[in-house]
């Protein structure tokens, strides 16, 4: 069988949703932001919620998100998406209202906005992207970045005593009784990747139940940020990221694991 | 039939934002303007008319909830004042680069910093200049009574969705906290989604139908598309100029002389011209009630007329740039002001056009342009 017969629309078994435009991902080779994308819209498609569906873009790599997010979308200054958000689903409480954020926008920033909004059980979801760097800007330290760890503005590592340690804001909106569903996920293998896709689809089912906040981190790579090879990176996440962001549900339909 | 109330100027410009038909405010208290928050709170808009009113966790998070109401095709709007507004200049920013239709109350108090909380005008270059960063404008209506803090309300919705440009209202503390009589505005119904859908369909994000899907943005990587975007920014401010500028003169047919006074100071300043004239001094009053756009060439025209100009302020002097570069050196323009909280008084400002213009001695005269350079 050759290539065009495979790509013949007969043959095809699996595609790109319709809700991930053609543009070529501005994202590093590598990187999980098009993992996380490609999720949150496919769980859009499958939901056939598209019509009712607005989402808010952050500042940071994935500002450009709208590029390839194929719906409505506005984008936010840098840490303010849960506020515009809050206003768009207070204004429509009928639409499904999410945020994508990436760790130096929701956690550094942006904190009070998402606590607040958290605290206030904002019915929206919440896709919180850490990668414990800021990648935007040229691998700067982020809120997230772990003890140690080397970055542009922490040349000689993340020094605890002066530089304070990585924020753990999953945890902290997870005490909040405004959010109903708190997770930390990944997308680096394809097992990860469905489960993400499970938790994001959750998430909206959340919206659509009106339950006030759904919160998905999703621990990342950065390759390009970190130095490192795809590969080694996401090596490295496993090894040194998850040990201090730990996968799992932390709070389900509201009650704490 | 229209209602007749007695009213502070800060319940006014509340309750003519639910009768306007507003959809949501978003607003944080600070002094001189909280009654607008609590008046909301307390008339239950969303029972009169399903309005959103929210208390934010601080005036960047409120302008950023107007950013996500406007996105939307919402009618919004939020007020505060002088330090609010300063934290809120980010927003106001992206609400004109991304060319969304909001309006912003600024019921100014003295400043810089903390400040006073009593009245002042020393925003204007903040309201008129930009404020935030970037190539913008905002189109600024001042009020100068209770009953223009309630007919600006509806005003500046038409105008913001007009142009999609963020307006403000920029009062003071004066005209806040001043009890007024006001004629209220009937109740304009707010509108369905439907209707927000459909008005708003070229641009505004309510999720993507069979219409091609909408992004609200302000940023453009590319710099020849972002000057191209600023460009088209500026002919809409250019519009503006044309055809929404907005003044009021006073006693100016016969003047020899001309205060230049918004707001507040504009009240104070019409009982200026009535001293004046009884002591036989020939004063009339320009009063700008759209600070952008200017009445420049109203100003430029009345230097032909009169011998000097005194622009009053509740401020160190800043509308004086604007009048000095309308009247182009024609005649004198001086500025009188008191500022830091502190309010002129009519003789005051008397005073002040015979020691500053009339009897000039020590002030250096402008005649003409030419004469300006040498």
């Amino acid at each position: 069988m050759e290539v065009l017969d495979i790509i013949k629309p007969e043959n095809q078994v699996f595609c790109k949703t319709k809700l991930m435009t053609d543009n070529a991902l501005s994202y590093c080779p590598g990187c999980g932001h098009g993992t996380a994308h490609n999720l949150a819209m496919e769980v859009v498609d499958e939901l056939g919620i598209v019509e009712d569906t607005i989402g808010v873009a952050p500042v940071g790599c994935s500002v450009f998100a709208y590029e390839f997010m194929n719906i409505d979308m506005t984008q936010a200054a840098h840490g303010r998406a849960p506020a515009v958000a809050t206003a768009i689903a207070r204004t429509w409480p009928d639409k499904y209202v999410f945020t994508y954020q990436g760790d130096g926008d929701l956690a550094a920033i942006g904190t009070a906005e998402t606590i607040h909004a958290c605290n206030r059980g904002e019915n929206i979801v919440i896709i919180f992207i850490n990668n414990g760097i800021y990648g935007m800007t040229g691998g700067q330290m982020a809120p997230t970045t772990l003890p140690g760890m080397r970055t542009s503005t922490s040349p000689y590592g993340r020094e605890i005593e002066t530089m304070g340690s990585p924020l753990k804001i999953t945890e902290l909106v997870a005490n909040l009784p405004g959010t109903f569903y708190v997770t930390r996920q990944s997308v680096h293998t394809h097992k990860h990747a469905r489960k993400a896709k499970k938790a994001i689809k959750t998430a909206f089912e959340n919206t659509r139940l009106k339950k006030g906040v759904s919160f998905v981190e999703i621990v990342s790579n950065c390759n390009s940020g970190w130095k490192m090879t795809p590969n080694d990176s996401n090596k490295w996440m496993e090894e040194n990221m998850f040990p201090y962001f730990p996968l799992g549900d932390i709070k389900v339909n509201g009650q704490l694991k | 039939m229209p209602e007749l109330k007695l009213m502070k100027g800060n319940e006014a410009l509340a309750e003519a934002i639910i009768r306007a038909g507003a959809d949501a405010y978003f607003g944080y208290p600070i002094t001189p303007q909280s009654e607008i928050i609590e008046y909301l709170m307390t008339e239950r808009p969303e029972k009169r008319t399903g309005m959103v009113v929210l208390q934010a966790e601080s005036e960047v998070a409120a302008i950023n909830m107007v950013y996500g109401a406007a996105s939307t095709g919402k009618k919004v709007i939020t007020s505060s004042s002088s330090p609010g507004i300063s934290l809120k200049l980010e927003g106001i920013s992206y609400l004109a680069g991304a060319e969304l239709p909001a309006v912003i109350v600024n019921v100014v108090r003295g400043g810089p910093g903390l400040g006073t909380i009593q009245p002042s005008q020393a925003d204007y270059f903040q309201a008129v200049k930009g404020g935030g960063h970037g190539d913008y404008k905002l189109y600024v209506l001042a009020p100068s009574s209770a009953q223009e803090m309630s007919d600006f309300v509806q005003d500046a919705f038409e105008i913001a969705f007009k142009y999609r440009n963020p307006v403000m209202i920029l009062s003071d503390g004066l005209i806040g906290q001043m009890m007024e009589k006001v004629v209220l505005r009937e109740q304009l119904p707010r509108l369905t989604d439907a209707e927000v859908i459909a008005q708003n369909d070229d641009w505004a994000v309510t999720g993507k139908t069979n219409r091609k899907r909408n992004i609200v943005t302000s940023l453009d990587l590319l710099a020849e598309k972002m000057e191209a975007h600023v460009r088209k920014l500026m002919k809409k401010y250019d519009r503006m100029e044309q055809e929404d500028l907005r003044y009021e003169t006073f006693n100016c047919e016969d003047a020899e002389y001309l205060f230049v006074a918004y707001g507040s100071s504009a009240r104070i300043a019409q009982k200026a011209v009535q001293l004046a004239r009884e002591k036989g001094i020939k004063a009339g009053l320009l009063r700008p009630i759209t600070l952008f756009p200017f009445p420049k060439q109203q100003l430029f025209e009345l230097a032909d007329q009169v011998k000097g100009v005194l622009s009053v302020e509740l401020s160190a002097g800043q509308m004086v740039d604007d009048v000095r570069l309308s009247v182009e050196h024609k005649v004198p323009v001086e500025h009188f002001g008191r500022t830091g909280g502190v309010i002129h008084t009519p003789e005051e400002i008397l005073e002040a056009l015979e020691q500053k213009i009339i009897n000039n001695g020590s002030i250096r005269h402008h005649k003409t342009r030419e004469s300006s350079i040498l």
